[in-house]
Order: structure tokens, then C-alpha cells, then sequence
């Protein structure tokens, strides 16, 4: 498409709660990426609110377009395509990011191309890569999502497993609060980590040694509480929470979701004989998870793509997938919806995912 | 199970295995357009009590998670069910101004985790669970039942011995 291919792609994400946008050239080269953060918002209640999401998402879509367009050096005319994120996310939010992205390919008249949010995350580690990144496991660890792939192309991703109860993120985010730390939880608690002993409580580590690709935090969230609150109808009190107390839990508990992390993308590797493993989700800026991986890397002769931190958490710019989308033909219609949920690639002939934006609802009805 | 009341039971449960076996009891009692409020702490349950009750209505339990961060989840089978999480909301305004009655199906049973941080937008007519650490692997769940028929059927399954 050569016709396209002088032009850029204008990528939008509101899936959770960061506005994004971002300006992609055909060689995959990130002209402009544009991020507005809720944390300052959401750390007055101790975590994502999606209404108070969806608003800000409202006020800072437009304002995040403009400037992603002049740092970008391009205008809309340049546009040739626009990529809006449409899963897995919070109803609310994807629809501001969508409904804009929609407005603009009808007005503008070129492709909107819809793109998944866990796939994107591991196409960001194309950006680590020298070359092309998959074939490959990919682990998405994120607040939303602890999810392995079987990364087969950009155009082919199998979910092989995922969590049973909390993502990796959300264990860290609920352990920071139950600790008294600061949203968000990971790098509160990654800080709060430093000078503590890895060891110093024996915390679960679920599924570690069974074949199965699943993952379970919950039971370590109840184990910290007990750590830090007591067992129920315990005759004594637990130990009170020194700071030193606080750098073992923390240094633990991140210890105990780092084993199970590690070795499931293990043996991830082992099932599907890949020799890369791609790492992508805000969990992957947890600095002792990266080292972790790299001696698994350097142990197996696996090469190891982690996402560069500017887009292990959440961006437009991993939205470039859509170029590889586009060039394979995969245009959405302008009348696409949300998709919420996770949906399994597997399942989707099975059980098609279900609409569940207030507005699919209404309008069922 | 013991019951407390004419519509309420107790469940102790000592390992994951007897709360599928709670759930199984407590399942054919749940009809479309049922609403379930499960609250209880962090760690308290919630979730698995939602996975077992998922199982024993013919649900993929395999697609049973924390809601938490997507705030609702929908799982398809013979009695589907629409799986919400109420742990990031500030009250039931943004409940409702996200749309939330509107996730309440005619044919589906709703479960809702911290439902007490909405209590008012829900139906006055629901279910109540209320799960209790009690040790490392036991969980206290407290059933209360929409006051129908089948208040007098869940005491007969407690009677029974489920």
C-alpha cells in the first residue's frame, strides 16, 4: 500500500486509566507518544475509580491528540490510519478512546483498525528487539492481566494461561495497601523491598512445581494479611510492623510472585520450544523480576525481549501492531464495539465474548 | 450447614473441596435474575466461592477471576453469570453513573464482590453471603436467602446434611 505507507498511523489507548496517543510511521518508528496519567487522581482512593477514569479520559482525549499531532511533526492530513485500543479494558474508558478514534477515521475517511491491549503489550517488545520479536512466549503482567502467550506472529496469539484468581499487579497493588504503602502498589512495594530478606517469611507459591500454565496470587495476598494482622483466633499478636518487619514482608512477597512468574514462563518455554521470551505489562519495571528472567535467559540460551519501560506501562505507541493489522488486511468497522473481557482466542468460535457497554445493553433492549 | 434462622445458614468450610461441595448444594437454588452480594475481607473467599458456584452451574470455572481491575466479567453456560467487583468504587453514584444496573440480566445470576460498598443500588430482594477467615484453609460462609420458597428448600438442604 504505497499510497499509506508515507503516512502514519494515529494510535489511540484509554483502556485503563492513562489517556494515550500516539504518532507511528510505516517503519514502525514512534513519532510522538503522548501519555496524561490518573495516578494523582486515583491515589486519593487507593486505586483505579473507573467513573472518575472514564472522565478524565473525556477531558484529556482531545488535548492528548493535539499533542501527540505537534510533537509529531505531522498533521491530520498525514494520518492514514487510526488504531484504537477496544480490549480487554474498563467499559467506560475504552469507549471515549474508541468513540474519538471512530469520529476521526469517518471524518478523515481512512481504516480504523482495532487493537488488543495484551497483544500490544507484547509487540512493544519489538522496540528491544533488533529484529522481529516473535516467534516466542510472552508474559503480560500487569494490574489487569498475568497472561502467557504463544506468540506465533503478530497476527497469531495463543493464550496458553492465565491467572485463576488475582493478576500480578493487583497482588501488588493489595499488598502495598494491606502494608500501608502508597498507590500505585508495585513500585511502592519494589521500594519498600530494598534491605529486606527474600526469605525471611516462607510465602506460598502457587501451581509451582504442577505442569499446569496458571497462575494463583490469591493465596499469598491472605498469607501477607495473616503476616501482618495475625491468623484468625491466633493466641498471639503478629510480630509489630518495624520498618525492618515491612522490608521482609515486602522483600517476600515480591520474592514469592517473582519464583511463580519465572517459572511458569519456564515452563512456557519448555512446552512450546520458543527460544524468546517476551516480557511486557507495568510488572515487567519490577527491577528484580528482570533480573530473575535474565538469568533464566542466560541459563537456557533463550534470548530475553523485556518492553522498555516507556512502554511496560500503558501506551499508544505498542498500538503500532495495528500497522502489522493494516498490511494483513484486518480493517474493524466503524461500528465496532468494546470488548471488556479478556476473550480467548481458543474459545471465540465457542463462546462468542459478550457486549457489555451500557450502551450494547440499551440498545439490545 | 446449620441454619441460624428461617432464611439464613451457616457454612464452615475446612478446605477448598467441602466449598465446592457447599456451592454444588447451594447452586439449584439460583435462578435467572438472582443477585448475589458476597462481601467479606481481602482474602476472605469471595472469588472462589464465585469459581465454585461457576462449576456446579455448568460454567467454564477456568474463566473465573478477580473482576477487580475489569470491574465485571460474564461467563456463558446453561445459567450465565454476570461476575462484578465493587473493591475500586467509591459509592454507589459511580455504581450507577457507570451503568450498573444495567449489568443486572433478566436471565443471569449476578455475584457481586464488596457489595456492601453499594448496598443501596442493589435489589432489596437478593442473596447475602458473608465470608469469614476462620483459619489458614477454613472459611465461615453466611448464606442469607431471599425470603421466598426457597428460604424453606435451603433449610432443608442444611437439614440434609449439604
Amino acid at each position: 500500500m504505497p499510497s499509506v505507507n508515507d503516512r502514519v498511523l494515529l494510535a489511540v489507548e484509554s483502556s485503563c486509566d492513562e489517556t494515550a496517543v500516539a504518532v507511528i510511521d510505516a517503519d514502525r518508528r514512534v513519532l510522538a507518544s503522548v501519555i496524561a496519567s490518573q495516578d494523582e487522581l486515583h491515589r486519593r482512593w487507593g486505586g483505579v475509580v473507573p467513573e472518575v477514569a472514564s472522565r478524565a479520559h473525556l477531558e484529556r482525549i482531545l488535548p492528548c491528540l493535539r499533542e501527540a499531532l505537534d510533537a509529531s511533526g505531522r498533521s491530520l492530513a498525514d494520518v492514514g490510519a487510526i488504531a484504537a485500543v477496544t480490549e480487554p479494558g474498563l467499559v467506560g474508558s475504552l469507549l471515549v478512546g474508541l468513540t474519538a478514534a471512530k469520529t476521526l477515521a469517518w471524518t478523515l475517511g481512512v481504516p480504523l483498525v482495532a487493537v488488543n491491549h495484551v497483544e500490544a503489550h507484547l509487540y512493544a517488545c519489538r522496540w528491544a528487539a533488533d529484529g522481529e520479536p516473535f516467534p516466542a512466549v510472552g508474559l503480560v503482567a500487569s494490574g489487569g492481566h498475568t497472561s502467557l502467550y504463544d506468540c506465533r506472529s503478530t497476527l497469531d496469539f495463543e493464550l496458553l494461561g492465565t491467572t485463576i484468581d488475582d493478576a500480578a499487579g493487583e497482588a501488588f497493588d493489595k499488598a502495598a495497601a494491606l502494608l500501608g504503602l502508597p498507590y500505585p502498589g508495585g513500585p511502592a512495594l519494589e521500594r519498600a523491598a530494598v534491605g529486606g530478606r527474600a526469605d525471611a517469611v516462607p510465602f506460598p507459591r502457587a501451581f509451582l512445581h504442577e505442569p499446569r500454565l496458571e497462575f494463583s496470587f490469591s493465596g499469598l495476598k491472605t498469607a501477607l494479611l495473616y503476616a501482618v494482622r495475625g491468623q484468625p483466633n491466633a493466641r498471639q499478636p503478629p510480630p509489630s510492623i518495624t520498618p525492618e518487619r515491612l522490608a521482609d514482608l515486602a522483600a517476600s512477597f515480591q520474592a514469592a510472585v517473582i519464583d511463580v512468574l519465572a517459572a511458569k514462563c519456564e515452563q512456557a518455554l519448555a512446552a512450546t520450544g520458543r527460544d524468546t521470551l517476551c516480557i511486557g505489562g507495568g510488572v515487567a519495571a519490577n527491577r528484580a523480576l528482570r533480573a530473575r528472567l535474565e538469568q533464566l535467559a542466560d541459563r537456557r540460551g533463550i534470548r530475553l525481549l523485556i518492553s522498555p519501560r516507556e512502554y511496560c506501562t500503558d501506551n499508544a505507541a505498542m498500538a503500532a501492531i495495528a500497522w502489522d493489522l493494516l498490511e494483513a488486511g484486518r480493517v474493524s468497522p466503524l461500528d465496532i464495539d468494546v470488548t471488556p473481557g479478556l476473550v480467548r482466542k481458543r474459545d471465540q468460535n465457542a463462546a462468542p465474548a459478550k457486549l457489555t457497554s451500557p450502551a450494547a445493553n440499551a440498545s439490545r433492549r | 450447614m446449620r441454619p441460624l434462622s428461617s432464611t439464613v445458614v451457616e457454612f464452615l468450610s475446612g478446605s477448598e473441596a467441602e466449598t465446592d461441595r457447599f456451592a454444588a448444594a447451594l447452586a439449584p437454588l439460583l435462578r435467572p435474575g438472582d443477585v448475589v452480594a458476597l462481601d467479606g475481607d481481602l482474602g476472605a473467599g469471595k472469588t472462589r466461592l464465585v469459581r465454585a458456584l461457576a462449576a456446579a452451574l455448568g460454567c467454564d470455572a477456568a474463566q473465573v477471576s478477580s473482576p477487580t481491575f475489569g470491574l465485571v466479567q460474564h461467563y456463558a453456560g446453561p445459567l450465565p453469570l454476570v461476575h462484578i467487583d465493587a473493591y475500586r468504587l467509591r459509592d454507589c453514584d459511580e455504581f450507577e453513573e457507570l451503568g450498573g444496573r444495567e449489568l443486572f440480566e433478566a436471565d443471569a445470576v449476578t455475584l457481586i464482590e464488596w457489595a456492601d460498598r453499594i448496598a443501596p443500588s442493589l435489589p432489596t430482594k437478593r442473596w447475602t453471603i458473608a465470608a469469614e477467615h476462620v483459619g489458614p484453609t477454613s472459611r465461615r460462609y453466611r448464606v442469607a436467602c431471599p425470603p421466598d420458597e426457597r428460604a424453606a428448600r435451603l433449610l432443608a438442604a442444611a437439614a440434609g446434611g449439604a
